[in-house]
């Protein structure tokens, strides 16, 4: 027998267990099942010690290569995370701890949650937030499933320049359901408004843009915004956090719900999860938001407090006509994406978006001076942006990855006639040196 | 005088010149606890009778409201957006939901009375 | 205590940004600007450590407190877990997505083909996707597979049955995918009646969604009818996995009928719940389904390189961004490969030890509606105590005093009063007799004092807090 350190029983106490059920072994435990259910295999391996599980785990990390020089997005970003994130989020209370059900004994989680409700908030000009999704793609997709529900119409509209996965997330959600949904396909890499203006009327429950979006073009959707209302329909921006250090909210625009992927605040990239999504809206709506939502409260004696609120939206209760079926959501993810801006603070989110945009801008400059390299669009960018080179892309992107450089997403699987394009990311923790050489080893690419 | 007529599930609906004023009984108000929000129905609605009408929350309930007869809906109870707990505090007055013009008032055979509403809940 | 917010002085900083080392970029149009920066807090590193650390030590957790919350399988988190999964903070998932990159990510490619292959061993499954995010999502995908094998099939599908005592989320889920529920009431035998459920089942039933155990902690024993009975009218049936942890090594889903499976990596394998997630769900099926499983799919050729294979044509499509929460799955594989084969046996059967366990010692004080063998986990009813007065919420808020996260009250909701205890398999012996005790102390208390109970907690920071006021006035966000 395996004895496992985590089932703590000794024989003597399995004995003295065994005489207060009544029954004779554990095995008649298992009487309730069928004798002809029983499984007739069982094939994991053989345990393994401690030591030995980490090391297999050791072996698995190092057959990829994690030390690559990231220009890469996608909606995942390598950015800085401050030490005290893992520190503090790694506190077992709040580590080990589930769903706030019984809130006198969770209120750490519950005002960290609230304190996180009130950063998207302000981050995005919004006036209420949830306790988060599971990421950028499945907010995109609640909140088109939120506008279906607020307008009671069937078709959704989504700006070809939405992160393609986002994209697909969406549409593998409304799989299903009786809704049409129609892509718009970028013109010079914003999205086509002529063609959005003849979509435009009064069944559509909402359009889907993202800022900056997936070419790095920024945009300003005012106009878009009162355009969209004259139809009565939703305006739903995805968005990427960092760059609202310097970009106008989507509530200075007039968006009605915000969505976006939080990564980039304090999660590691871990090979795509978990992160968070955030999501955002207008007061107005709600009671028709997915997902957990914190209110404030005050005890018989008086005392400020936090708990659950709105829970009747929720599946736990309204099962069938919940607002959505999420339960566990991403809290973990979520409470380091406050801690991050906590710890950047008011000033030093807006510097960061100054760095990364300066970088950026850096980058662009330098590869343009490659010959045959250009800048593809005339639009603003943040931290990305895209290039044409004069040959293909993925050959260009294979040949730097041997260089330990992922230099960038290559935008001919996503989009029809940009076998050349590359979408070229710069974070902060680029150094001026390794944005030399991305443009060295690209030159050296392009030129063979 | 408006009379009163009833539903299983705790509707009442006060009948006068072919209007109906519909609410919930202070049985079920009383069941439902704390009421946090009356999601009310919009008006120019038509219903047929016992179709959902409007929705009342509390703080760990969803319950469906469900029209005691067929009509449309011409008036709705807005103070109730902003103090849901009226319905508490008076179900069957104040507390009213929303008001319809009857279509087909042969349907009160399908309500209960008063006096068999009350017989009716004894037996819950 | 102070909100992070009133303790901001303008100016302070909590880290310090790099240095720039280029130019400054030419401004960006004032029309795309914000007009004024986001309030965000501004606190010193150590306002800010203080700040956390004190909002901590108001939770309670696994790690401080016994946490018999019923449903949720709080079991303890190897820390080795978390040494494995920190391993992997620094791979970009798009690397993999990148032409030639697959080369690059061969070994967490080929992790999560692995995790894929045990959980499809552990649930008799053919395929595992790795892809859902949380075991609600897995639901919603599991569904979505079973309405694209009807769409295939050219059926015409319309319900999802479900059990009365199933979990919320399971018609939530379905009606996400696009159906109808029909709602089946339990039997007095605590399992969903039989009889009824012939008679709800018609060929318009896409699936059939069950939780075996089912949420009283009772195996069904009818189960394989059940399945005979849904295959006969081409519905599949689903599997929630939320109670996989009674039955590894036992019984297979797969054996018995299931055809979809979704399985919560934080609950059965041990991953940390983190105050509401990250959770991770992978959904297993049979070979039927494999077509229509979320794209991009992990597969390994001939040589044992692993691949990405998109094939849109038939798949539902995607439900993630990128490859599901890696890193909660690379914490579930390091505990499946540290436990092994005897391990994860010995995890149900003390899992189901320890639940029968508290079962019988706490009989005798409270109404235990299905007096049976149970599985992982046992359901009681306050009803004797509700006749005093005190509800399970009151026992539940004693408990806290005490130093217990309470069990799950309320649900399931077939149970008047219920209260739910899952004690799992990592808790001692010692430390279920003194939960055992208190919960005895409770039900002599709730007739000999109950205002004792009515009016816990009181060693908690706060204490009931008014939830109708949360209601209604909404206060989700600070104002500043």
């Amino acid at each position: 027998m395996n004895d496992s350190h985590y089932c703590p029983h000794t024989p003597q106490e399995i004995s003295e267990m065994l005489s207060v059920i009544g029954v004779a072994s554990v095995e008649e435990l298992f009487s309730p099942i069928p004798a002809e259910l029983r499984a007739k295999t069982f094939n994991i391996p053989p345990g393994l010690s401690e030591f030995e599980t980490f090391d297999r785990m050791k072996s698995i990390a190092a057959e990829s290569s994690g030390d690559m020089l990231a220009f890469v997005g996608g909606g995942y970003y390598d950015h800085i995370i401050p030490a005290a994130i893992d520190h503090l989020s790694g506190r077992a209370e709040f580590y080990t701890a589930y769903t706030p059900y019984q809130p006198e004994c969770s209120q750490g989680t519950l005002q960290a949650l609230f304190e996180y409700q009130t950063a998207i908030c302000r981050l995005t000009g919004m006036a209420v937030s949830n306790a988060s999704l599971y990421d950028g793609g499945t907010a995109c997709a609640e909140a088109a499933m939120m506008a279906l529900r607020v307008t009671g119409r069937n078709k959704i509209i989504i700006d070809g320049c939405v992160n393609p996965f986002s994209r697909q997330v969406l549409k593998t959600y409304l799989y299903n359901l009786d809704v049409e949904v129609v892509e718009i396909a970028p013109l010079d890499g914003l999205l086509n408004r002529d063609e959005l203006a003849g979509l435009l009327d009064e069944s559509v429950a909402a359009v889907l843009v993202q800022n900056p979006n997936f070419f790095g073009c920024v945009d300003e959707f005012s106009a878009l915004s009162q355009q969209i209302h004259a139809v009565q329909a939703l305006l739903i921006a995805s968005v990427y956090p960092i760059s609202l250090g310097l970009l106008k909210s989507p509530g200075e625009m007039g968006v009605d719900i915000t969505v976006g992927d939080g990564q980039s605040l304090g999660n590691p990239l871990s090979f795509g999860g978990p992160s968070f999504g955030f999501i955002a809206a207008q007061k107005a709506y709600i009671r028709n938001m997915p997902g957990r939502i914190i209110g404030e409260t005050v005890d018989k004696q008086g005392r400020r407090g936090f708990v659950l609120t709105l829970q009747a939206r929720e599946q736990h209760i309204k099962r069938h006509k919940a607002t959505s079926n999420i339960c566990s959501n991403q809290g973990l993810c979520a409470l380091r994406g406050l801690i991050f801006l906590s710890s950047v603070g008011r000033q030093g989110l807006v510097d960061l978006a100054r760095l990364n945009r300066d970088k950026a801008e850096y980058a662009k400059a330098r590869l343009v001076e490659i010959p045959g390299v250009t800048v593809l669009q005339s639009a603003a960018t943040f931290n990305e942006f895209t290039i044409f080179l004069p040959k293909p892309a993925d050959g260009v992107v294979k040949e730097l990855l041997k260089k330990d450089i992922l230099a960038g997403v290559p935008l001919g699987q996503y989009y029809q006639c940009s076998e050349n394009c590359l979408v070229v990311t710069v974070t902060e923790k680029r150094s001026k040196k390794e944005i030399d050489r991305l443009v060295r080893e690209l030159e050296v690419a392009i030129c063979n | 005088m408006a009379t009163m007529y009833f539903t299983k599930e705790h509707e009442w609906v006060k009948v006068k010149e072919g209007i109906g004023a519909i609410g919930i009984s202070e049985h079920a108000a009383h069941e439902l606890g704390d009421i946090t929000f009356v999601e009310l129905p919009k008006i120019g609605k038509t219903v047929k009778q016992f179709d959902v009408l409007a929705a009342i929350e509390s703080v760990k309930a969803a319950s469906d409201i469900y029209a005691p007869l067929s009509g449309k809906v011409i008036k709705i109870n807005e103070a109730l957006d902003d103090a849901p707990e009226i319905v508490n505090e008076s179900a069957e007055d104040a507390g009213w939901l929303a008001w319809i013009e009857i279509a087909d008032e042969t349907e009160l055979k399908n309500l209960m009375t008063h006096d068999q509403y009350n017989e009716y809940l004894k037996t819950l | 205590m102070q909100l992070i917010y009133e303790k901001s002085v303008a100016g302070r900083r909590g880290v310090k940004l790099p240095l720039s080392d280029v130019p400054a970029a030419a401004a960006l149009p004032e029309k795309l600007l914000r007009k004024a920066s986001a309030a965000l807090p501004e606190v010193s590193e150590l306002d800010l450590v203080r700040h956390f650390t004190n909002l901590s030590r108001r939770n309670y957790s696994l790690d401080t407190n016994f946490y018999p919350l019923g449903s949720c399988t709080m079991k303890y988190n190897a820390k080795v877990l978390e040494n494995a999964a920190v391993l992997f903070a620094p791979f970009h998932p798009m690397t993999a997505l990148l032409p030639g990159g697959v080369e690059f990510c061969q070994g967490n490619l080929g992790m999560l083909y692995d995790l894929g292959q045990m959980l499809a061993d552990i649930t008799g499954m053919d395929e595992v996707t790795t892809q859902p995010l949380a075991g609600a999502q897995g639901e919603m995908t599991g569904i979505l597979l079973i309405s694209a094998y009807h769409r295939a099939k050219g059926n015409k599908k319309k319900y999802v049955v479900v059990p009365d005592s199933s979990h919320g989320t399971n018609p939530a889920s379905a009606a996400i995918a696009g159906y109808e529920i029909i709602t089946v009431p339990t039997a007095p035998y605590g399992d969903m009646d039989i009889e009824l459920f012939k008679k709800a089942m018609t060929d318009e039933v896409a699936a059939v969604m069950m939780t075996c155990p089912n949420t009283l902690g009772l195996f069904n024993p009818h189960i394989k009818e059940i399945s005979d009975i849904a295959h006969s009218h081409d519905a599949l049936m689903y599997y929630d996995g939320a109670n996989l942890n009674a039955i590894m090594g036992k019984v297979k889903p797969g054996d018995v009928g299931f055809d979809v499976i979704h399985v919560n990596l934080h609950k059965t394998f041990a991953t940390p719940h983190g105050g509401g997630g990250p959770g991770s769900g992978p959904v297993g099926v049979k070979k039927a389904l494999i077509p229509f499983l979320p794209q991009p799919r992990i597969v390994m050729d001939d040589d044992g390189k692993f691949l990405l294979e998109d094939q849109k044509s038939v798949s539902i499509g995607r439900t993630a961004n990128f490859f599901g929460n890696f890193a909660v799955m690379a914490r579930a594989y390091a505990y499946i490969i540290m436990l092994g084969r005897e391990g994860l046996i010995q995890v149900s059967e003390q899992a189901v030890l320890n639940a029968n366990y508290i079962k019988e010692r706490l009989k005798a004080y409270y109404d235990l509606p299905y007096d049976m063998i149970c599985m992982h986990e046992c359901v009681f009813s306050a009803s004797k105590q509700l006749e005093h007065g005190v509800h399970a919420i009151d026992i539940a808020k004693y408990l806290i005093d005490k130093g217990y996260h309470p069990p799950t009250v309320y649900f399931p909701l077939i149970v008047k009063e219920a209260i739910m205890i899952e004690p799992t398999e990592t808790e001692s012996k010692a430390t279920m007799d003194a939960f055992i005790e208190v919960m005895i102390e409770a039900a002599i208390a709730a007739e000999t004092n109950p205002q004792l109970l009515r009016d816990a907690p009181v060693t908690t920071p706060v204490g009931r807090l008014d939830e109708t006021k949360a209601a209604r006035e909404q206060n989700v966000c600070c104002i500043g």
